[in-house]
C-alpha cells in the first residue's frame, strides 16, 4: 500500500533531488567560495557586517509585507464575493486571465499609465490638480507589484472559501448568528488554509522582485532580488550572490514556520 | 446576504476594472497610428498587418503556448502525486522537510534558479533549446501545484478512505474514486497557476534557452530595447481574445452539457435514460 | 477522474496543434534551411534587412539571438550547451574571453576588407593585432538633454549635473562603472582607477549627485527621453542618436572632463559550430555599404572608414558622434579590472543606490 503510493511520488522525489537539492548544494558550495575560488567565510561575514546588505534585507521585508497585506486586503473580499456570484468559476477565470498577458508588456502599459503625460496625470490635470511625478516612486512600485500578485492570492483564497460546506453557513444562520458572526466564526476560520497558501505564494516571491524595481521604481527600491541579480549577472561574484540566496531560503523557512498549520488541539486550548 | 449583493457586485466590478485597465490600455494602443504607447494619433490596423507578416513572432507565440500547456500538464501531474506523497508521509517532520524543499524554488529569485539550472544542464551536458526550457518550466511550476493541492488533501475526510477500504476498495480505486475527485479543484487551480507561471516567466527562460528557441517574453525583452513595438500589442490582443473566447466557450459548453444531463434525468426522458 | 483525463487529452491535443502550426508556418516560409548560422548579439543591434540580404547572398539561415549584458553573454558562452557561431561583446569582455580561451583565434587569410577599418580602431590594447576580434561598432558615454525643458542652460560637463536646479531630473544609466566613472572623472581620476581612496572619494562626491537623479534605468532611457519624462539623461551615443531622431529638442554632448570610449567587436566563440558562416558574416559586415547601412539604422559610430562615403554628411560631421582627434584623447577605454575590483565597484554602486 505504502509502497505503491511511494512509487507514484517517485517523479516528485526525483524532481526534489535534481532541481532542488542539487542546486541548493551548489549554492551552498558557492557561498563558501571567494573570488579566487578558495574556501572562505568572507561572504557570510560581509553580509552580516555590511550596513548596505542589512538595510536592503530589511527593506525587502517591509515591501514584501506591504505587498502581501495589500494583495490580501483586495483579494479576500473579492474571493468572498466571487463565491456568491452565479457563474463563479467563469468570473474567477475572467479575473485570472489578465495574468496571461506578458508581464513585461503589462509593465510597459503601467509606465504609459503612470508617466508624466500618461493617463493618470491627464486625469489629475483635468481635475485641476496638475501633473505629479508618479513613475519612479515607491507608491507606484507597491501598486504595480500588488497588481501583479493579486491572482496568486485570489485563487487559493477563492478555493478555500468555495470549499466551505454551505450547510455550515446555513446552520450558523439558523442558529441565529448575524451575518458578521457567521463570517467571523465559520467562514474566516475555515478559509485560513487558503489564506496561508496565498500568503506563501505572494510574500516569498515578493522578497526578490527585480524587474519591477528597475522598470517601475527606477532602482529607488532595492530588494534582495536586485542585489542577487547584480551579483550573478554583473559582478559575477557568484559567491556573494549565493550567500544572499541562502539567506533568502532561510527566511523562507522562517515564513513557512510562522504560517504553518497549528494542530487543532493547540488552537482550542 | 441579499442586501449585500449590490455592494458585493460593485466591489467586484471595481476589482475587475482595476485588473483590466492595463490590458485595455495595451489593446487600445495596438490601434495607434503613432507607433508608441503614448500619444494616440489615429486609428490603424497596420500593426496587425505587420504581425501577419512576421512569421518569426508567430512561431515564437505558438512555441510559448506549447511550452506553457505541456509544462503545466507535466508539472501538475508530478506535483499532484508529490502532494499525495507528502500528505501520506507519516511523520510530521518529514512532511515539513519535504514542504521546505518544495518551497525553495518559490522563494529563490529567478536569476538564481536560472543560473543553477543552466549549471545543471551544463554538468549533464544537456543541449539548450526547447527541452531545456520545458524541463525548467516544469521544475519551477511543481511547487505551486503542490501548494494548491495540499490544502485540499488536508481538508479531505479521512473516514471516506477508511470506509472505502473497509468495503474492499483497492489503492487504485481509492485514488481514482475518492482522492482525485476530492482534490480536483486544487488540481485545476494548480494547472492554471503552473500555466500562468510558464507564460509569465522571463528570467529563467533567458538563462536556459539557446540554439534558436525563444519564448515570447524573451523575444519581447530583446525587442523592447527599441521601445516596445505595437506589433507586440497587436499579438497580445489577439492571444488575449483567443484565450478569452476559449475560456468562455469552454465554460458555456460545459454548462450546456450539464443542463442536458439534467434533462436526461427528467422522468419524461425515462426510456432514453435506461437504454444503454 | 474522467474529467481530468479528458482535460489532459485536450491539452495534449492543443499543444500538438501548436507544434504543427509552427512547423507549417516555417515550411510556408521556407525558413527550414539546413545550413544554419547562429548569431549572438545585443538586442536591436543590426538592421534586420541586412540579415535578409546576408541570407540571400550566402544561403545560410540566420538564427538571431540576443543578450542584454556582456556578462549574460559570457555566462552562456562559458557554460557551453550553445553553439553560437559569432558574438559581439565589448572590449573589456573580449579581453577576459581571450584570457580564458573562450574565443577562437582568427585566420586573417579568410578575412576580406579589414583595410576598410580606420587604423585607430585596430591593434588596440585589449586585442593586439586583432588576433581574436574584428571591430563592429564603437561609441561613447555622454549627456543627452532636452533643450526645451532646460531653461537657458546647457550642460557641458559632468560637473554641471550637480547643479541644485536639476533636482530629480536626471535619468542615469544603471551601470556601476558608468556611474562611478562620473564621480572619478569629475575629480580628474582615471575611469579604471583601482585606488581605494580614489574610489571612496568618488563615492562621496556622488552623494551630491544623488538628489538630482530621478531614476537609474537601462534601455528604457530612450523611450523616457522621447516622451519627455525627464530633462537629462546619461546615456550611450547610439541611444542618443535614436532619441534625437524621434525628438528634435534633444542634444547629445561629450562632457569636458572626458568620458568613456567603448568598442564592440565580432568574435568567434569556442563553441562555434559553423566557422565558415562566421567568416562569411564578418566579411559581409566589413563591406563598406553594408556597414554604412547598419550604422544608419543602429545609430552608433562605424569604425569602417570607407563606409563614411555612404553616410549622410551631417552624420560624419557631427563632432558628438565622430569626435575630433583632440576630443578622442579625452576619452578613456574600460579595462578589465578583474573580479576583485569589479566587485568593489559594484559594492560602492549598491551603496550609492541605497542612499536614495
Amino acid at each position: 500500500m505504502v509502497k505503491q503510493r511511494k512509487l507514484l511520488s517517485v517523479p516528485y522525489y526525483l524532481w526534489i533531488l535534481l532541481f532542488v537539492i542539487f542546486p541548493v548544494l551548489l549554492l551552498l558550495f558557492q557561498s563558501f567560495r571567494g573570488l579566487d575560488g578558495s574556501f572562505t567565510l568572507v561572504n557570510i561575514q560581509t553580509y552580516f557586517t555590511s550596513r548596505v546588505y542589512l538595510t536592503m534585507t530589511l527593506q525587502s521585508f517591509i515591501y514584501a509585507f506591504l505587498i502581501t497585506v495589500l494583495t490580501l486586503t483586495i483579494s479576500y473580499p473579492a474571493a468572498y464575493f466571487l463565491t456568491r456570484t452565479k457563474n463563479k468559476q467563469l468570473w474567477l477565470l475572467v479575473l485570472i486571465l489578465p495574468t496571461w498577458m506578458n508581464i513585461l508588456l503589462k509593465t510597459y502599459a503601467f509606465i504609459g499609465i503612470l508617466s508624466q503625460t500618461g493617463m493618470v496625470n491627464q486625469l489629475l490635470d483635468f481635475m485641476g490638480l496638475g501633473a505629479q511625478p508618479l513613475l519612479f516612486t515607491r507608491i507606484s512600485f507597491l501598486i504595480v507589484a500588488t497588481y501583479i500578485e493579486i491572482p496568486f492570492m485570489l485563487l487559493p483564497v477563492f478555493n478555500a472559501i468555495d470549499d466551505i460546506n454551505d450547510s455550515m453557513v446555513y446552520a450558523s444562520r439558523d442558529l441565529g448568528a448575524s451575518e458578521w458572526k457567521t463570517f467571523s466564526t465559520v467562514i474566516l476560520p475555515l478559509s485560513l488554509s487558503g489564506v496561508r497558501s496565498g500568503v506563501q505564494a505572494v510574500f516569498i516571491p515578493s522578497l526578490s522582485l527585480f524587474m519591477l524595481t528597475r522598470l517601475i521604481a527606477g532602482n529607488r527600491v532595492i530588494t534582495l532580488g536586485t542585489a542577487i541579480e547584480q551579483h550573478f549577472l554583473v559582478t559575477q561574484n557568484w559567491g556573494m550572490g549565493s550567500t544572499m540566496g541562502i539567506v533568502l531560503i532561510i527566511i523562507m523557512f522562517a515564513v513557512m514556520y510562522l504560517t504553518r498549520k497549528r494542530k487543532r488541539g493547540v488552537a482550542v486550548r | 446576504m441579499i442586501k449585500n449583493n449590490k455592494w458585493a457586485s460593485l466591489y467586484l466590478v471595481v476589482v475587475f476594472i482595476l485588473l483590466y485597465t492595463p490590458i485595455a490600455y495595451l489593446i487600445f494602443y495596438s490601434f495607434n497610428e503613432a507607433g508608441t504607447m503614448n500619444q494616440f494619433s489615429g486609428f490603424t490596423l497596420e500593426h496587425y498587418a505587420a504581425l501577419a507578416e512576421d512569421t518569426r513572432l508567430m512561431i515564437i507565440a505558438l512555441d510559448t503556448i506549447r511550452v506553457a500547456l505541456l509544462s503545466a500538464l507535466l508539472a501538475t501531474t508530478i506535483g499532484t502525486l508529490g502532494a499525495i506523497g507528502i500528505y501520506y508521509s507519516r511523520r510530521r517532520e518529514t512532511q515539513n522537510l519535504l514542504l521546505g524543499f518544495n518551497n525553495i524554488l518559490l522563494v529563490s529569485p529567478d536569476v538564481i534558479i536560472g543560473a543553477s539550472f543552466l549549471l545543471l544542464f551544463t554538468v549533464v551536458g544537456f543541449r539548450l533549446g526547447f527541452y531545456s526550457v520545458l524541463l525548467s518550466h516544469i521544475a519551477f511550476s511543481i511547487p505551486i501545484v503542490v501548494l494548491m493541492v495540499l490544502p485540499r488533501l488536508e481538508e479531505m475526510n479521512e473516514n471516506m478512505i477508511t470506509a472505502a477500504k473497509d468495503l474492499g476498495a483497492t489503492n487504485w480505486q481509492v485514488l481514482k474514486e475518492i482522492i482525485l475527485p476530492n482534490i480536483t479543484p486544487g488540481i485545476l487551480a494548480g494547472y492554471f497557476m503552473a500555466f500562468t507561471y510558464s507564460i509569465d516567466d522571463f528570467a529563467v527562460t533567458f538563462f536556459v534557452t539557446g540554439n534558436g528557441f525563444a519564448t515570447l517574453s524573451v523575444e519581447i525583452y530583446s525587442r523592447a530595447r527599441q521601445g516596445v513595438s505595437l506589433e507586440i500589442n497587436a499579438l497580445s490582443t489577439v492571444l488575449f481574445l483567443v484565450a478569452f473566447s476559449l475560456v468562455a466557450g469552454y465554460y458555456f459548453i460545459q454548462k450546456q452539457q450539464r443542463t442536458r444531463k439534467l434533462a436526461h434525468m427528467d422522468p419524461t426522458n425515462h426510456e432514453k435514460a435506461v437504454t444503454p | 477522474m474522467k474529467k481530468l483525463v479528458n482535460l489532459s487529452l485536450l491539452i495534449i491535443g492543443l499543444s500538438a496543434a501548436a507544434f504543427a502550426g509552427g512547423r507549417l508556418i516555417e515550411q510556408a516560409q521556407g525558413t527550414g534551411g539546413s545550413d544554419v548560422f547562429h548569431l549572438y548579439n545585443w538586442g536591436d543591434y543590426i538592421d534586420s534587412d541586412l540579415i535578409d540580404q546576408f541570407e540571400e547572398e550566402t544561403g545560410y539561415r540566420v538564427v538571431y539571438e540576443t543578450f542584454d549584458s556582456n556578462e549574460a553573454m559570457y555566462t552562456k558562452v562559458q557554460q557551453g550547451g550553445t553553439g553560437y557561431d559569432l558574438a559581439i561583446p565589448s572590449e573589456y569582455m573580449i579581453e577576459r574571453m581571450i584570457e580564458e580561451n573562450l574565443v577562437v583565434e582568427l585566420d586573417h587569410s579568410r578575412i576580406d576588407g579589414l583595410d576598410h577599418i580606420d587604423s585607430d580602431f585596430l591593434n588596440l590594447n585589449f586585442d593586439p593585432g586583432n588576433r581574436y576580434s574584428i571591430p563592429y561598432f564603437w561609441g561613447t558615454l555622454g549627456i543627452a538633454y532636452n533643450e526645451d525643458m532646460l531653461e537657458g542652460f546647457e550642460p557641458e560637463s559632468w560637473e554641471d549635473l550637480y547643479r541644485p536646479e536639476l533636482a530629480n531630473s536626471i535619468l542615469m544609466i544603471d551601470g556601476a562603472r558608468e556611474v562611478l566613472g562620473i564621480g572619478l572623472q569629475t575629480l580628474g581620476y582615471s575611469l579604471n582607477s583601482t585606488d581605494n581612496s580614489e574610489l571612496q572619494e568618488a563615492t562621496e562626491q556622488l552623494r551630491g549627485l544623488s538628489p538630482n537623479i530621478k531614476a537609474l534605468v537601462a534601455d528604457e532611457i530612450k523611450m523616457y527621453m522621447i516622451q519627455e519624462e525627464a530633462a537629462i539623461a546619461v546615456t550611450y551615443s547610439g541611444e542618443a542618436a535614436d532619441m534625437m531622431w524621434e525628438n528634435e529638442s534633444i542634444v547629445y554632448i561629450l562632457p569636458e572632463e572626458g568620458s568613456n570610449l567603448w568598442f564592440d567587436n565580432m568574435v568567434i566563440p569556442h563553441t562555434a559550430q559553423n566557422e565558415e558562416a562566421a567568416y562569411a558574416f564578418i566579411n559581409f559586415m566589413l563591406d563598406p555599404e553594408v556597414a554604412a547601412q547598419n550604422a544608419d539604422y543602429v545609430g552608433y559610430s562605424t569604425p569602417n572608414e570607407t563606409a563614411m562615403d555612404y553616410l549622410p554628411e551631417e552624420t560624419i560631421e557631427d563632432e558628438q558622434f565622430y569626435p575630433s582627434e583632440t576630443m578622442m584623447d579625452n576619452l578613456e577605454v574600460y579595462e578589465n579590472l578583474g573580479l576583485y575590483h569589479t566587485g568593489i565597484y559594484n559594492d560602492l554602486f549598491l551603496e550609492f543606490k541605497m542612499i536614495k
